[in-house]
């Protein structure tokens, strides 16, 4: 793992570096609230999943999801973060509408998880570690709509009270893709965990952004916070404007202000949104309705013995045990589904021809990155839409393998199973298109090719022997891609070479 | 501690409670002699005391992950000064 490497920023006054630390909100995947029996189910009618504790009346107790925090310390195992066996529930006091009780349930001096690492794989190939500094549980807010009405906001508190899971970064990341490239994987892990769904346009994954730029080597600047980042493309943009405002700013000699900004999709600009000396006070103390969460060793074991493989450890075993090259591997794990899609479909190939895993892999890894996921990307489909199943795929890998069907003729087979859902067998047999490696029949069809180009095989015999690439292409169209190429080449030397 | 008429004003405005200028000059005493009543606590010596975050000793019961509460609209919103379709109404808020 190397040091981070500035990606230097090129300004009228010099170069600046550019520092990033991410706060991701993870909505944890549970039934019911964090501290409320309410269902936390998306897209109800409005307030129809809120307890009397969501609405903050008074007298109301919170009791604790068991569930949530076997998640939560999931989740920090994950992370390879070190667990908090004692962490301690705060009240973050501010008013806002949505926030009925006036304070929301955090964690403050005591978080459940500290520090951690996640690999982080840039899109040129390296890879970086960056470190997390803590991951807390606390309560969401409701959902304010501002849109609904002239003068009214409406206040739904449906999504009040669900946990979630804040994980912050260490200021480790220097550039906007880098820090995209981070959500992506922490989005993988906890989607292989099954911790949160990682569905950043329902919300279930929000990211707040600290920007701050610096001369390289200098004091860290100030930072600015921004909200509102609901997709990696978004972060980007919001990362690319915000740092160059603050170098615009800066070498204009203005001074950076500490605050909160708005990242605004529709211009891709960042605005004002609160200044932080101003709003942010939020006289944090134990919240005397709940006990410190104490874990057990035991307990934080168990969990440890039930955790998935992830990515990672996923990766590192498609490469050495498949025998997979590492830019497929990469792309194979970045998704769980897609991971889950491709062992499954290894593993009927290896039931159906009988041959070991690292025999199989590589190839089976091109038909899924190439074929499968072009023709998914062409049509903008997930993987889980994917009109060929695991099984079926295999039956068409395996007619490959045994030479029932030659390479090329595959690929038009695979387009019509994409097209069609129909079985690779019955497309071979309909379209007649099973591999001639019949010698009689492919010799007949050579003797044809070379009756038909005399001047080829003039060529060919006076010693340019590339040209047999030429009757190979010949074979192919009249055998309309059936021919078995490499019993093909053969008969052609021998035949020529009289 | 003593508190300043700043500081007043500054709690007043955290806690969203209107207090008249002829008034602080009386809460900063009100204040400050409370906060010095709390602070005799600090006379005793706690070094190496782990600090008490409750009477009962007992860990922090947790519940099971299940749906037992929602789908009492009407009650949340019985008390709600305005609503419409649903949801609570107030005046628009935007950042």
């Amino acid at each position: 793992m190397t040091a981070p490497t500035p990606a230097l920023l090129k300004g009228a006054t010099g170069d600046w570096e550019l520092i990033i630390g991410l706060e991701v909100h993870a909505q944890v995947t549970s039934n019911s609230k964090l501290f409320s029996g309410a269902s936390t189910e998306f897209g109800a009618e409005p307030n129809t999943q809120v307890s009397l504790i969501d609405a903050g009346f008074p007298g109301m107790l919170p009791v604790i999801n068991g569930f949530v925090v076997e998640q939560a310390v999931r989740t920090g195992l994950g992370l390879n973060a070190q667990i908090n066996l004692r962490s301690v529930f705060d009240r973050k006091n501010y008013f806002y509408p949505d926030l009925p009780a006036g304070y929301q349930i955090s964690q403050y001096k005591q978080p459940i998880v500290g520090e951690g690492i996640v690999t982080v794989d840039l899109p040129d190939g390296s890879v970086r570690e960056v470190g997390i500094e803590r991951l807390h549980l606390e309560q969401d807010a409701g959902k304010s709509l501002h849109d609904q009405h002239p003068k009214l906001t409406y206040v739904d508190l449906n999504r009040a009270g669900v946990a979630l899971m804040e994980i912050v970064s260490k200021p480790d990341l220097r550039s906007g893709e880098e820090a995209g490239a981070y959500v992506k994987k922490l989005r993988a892990i906890l989607r292989y965990l099954g911790t949160c769904d990682g569905n950043m346009e329902q919300g279930s994954l929000r990211c707040d952004v600290n920007v701050s730029v610096r001369k390289p080597g200098a004091a860290l600047g100030t930072r600015c916070e921004i909200k509102n980042v609901n997709s990696v493309r978004f972060l980007q943009q919001a990362v690319d404007f915000e740092s160059r405002r603050q170098i615009e700013e800066l070498e204009a000699g203005r001074a950076i202000k500490q605050e909160t900004r708005l990242y605004d999709a529709n211009t891709g600009e960042t605005r004002t949104m609160r200044s932080k000396e101003e709003a942010h006070d939020y006289r944090y103390f134990p919240d005397p309705d709940l006990l410190p969460l104490e874990l057990t060793p035991d307990y934080v074991a168990r969990i440890k013995a039930t955790l998935p493989e992830l990515p990672d450890a996923k990766r590192a075993r498609l490469e050495s045990d498949l025998a997979i090259a590492p830019y497929q591997a990469r792309v194979l794990v970045m998704e769980k589904e897609s991971a889950d899609y491709f062992e499954a479909f290894v593993a009927a190939v290896q039931k159906r021809t009988g041959k070991a895993p690292q025999d199989i892999g590589q190839d089976c890894a091109n038909v899924v990155v190439t074929e499968l996921f072009g023709a998914l990307n062409k049509d903008s489909k997930s993987i889980e839409s994917s009109p060929i199943s695991p099984t079926a795929l295999a039956g068409l890998q395996a007619l490959k393998m045994d030479g029932t069907v030659s390479g090329p003729t595959a690929k038009k087979v695979f387009e019509e199973m994409y097209a069609t859902g129909k079985d690779a067998s019955a497309i071979v047999e309909e379209k007649g298109l099973k591999q001639v490696s019949d010698s009689g029949a492919l010799e007949a069809m050579v003797d044809k090719v070379i009756a038909d180009n005399p001047k080829q095989v003039e060529q060919y015999r006076g010693g340019k022997e590339t040209v047999i690439t030429f009757f190979v292409g010949q074979l192919m169209k009249l055998s309309r891609g059936t021919a078995n190429p490499a019993m093909v080449t053969e008969l052609l030397k021998k035949k020529l070479a009289k | 501690m003593a508190l300043d008429k700043a500081t007043v004003t500054k709690i007043a405005r955290l806690a969203r409670v209107r207090v008249a200028e002829a008034e602080k000059d009386a809460l900063v005493g009100e204040l400050s002699g409370i906060l010095a009543f709390i602070e005799q606590l600090s006379e005793i010596d706690t070094s190496g005391v782990e600090p008490m975050t409750s009477v009962v000793a007992m860990p922090l019961p947790r519940r099971d992950d299940k749906v037992t509460d929602g789908g009492k609209q009407d009650d949340i919103l019985a008390n709600a000064p305005e609503k419409t379709a649903g949801f609570f109404t107030i005046p628009k808020v935007i950042e």
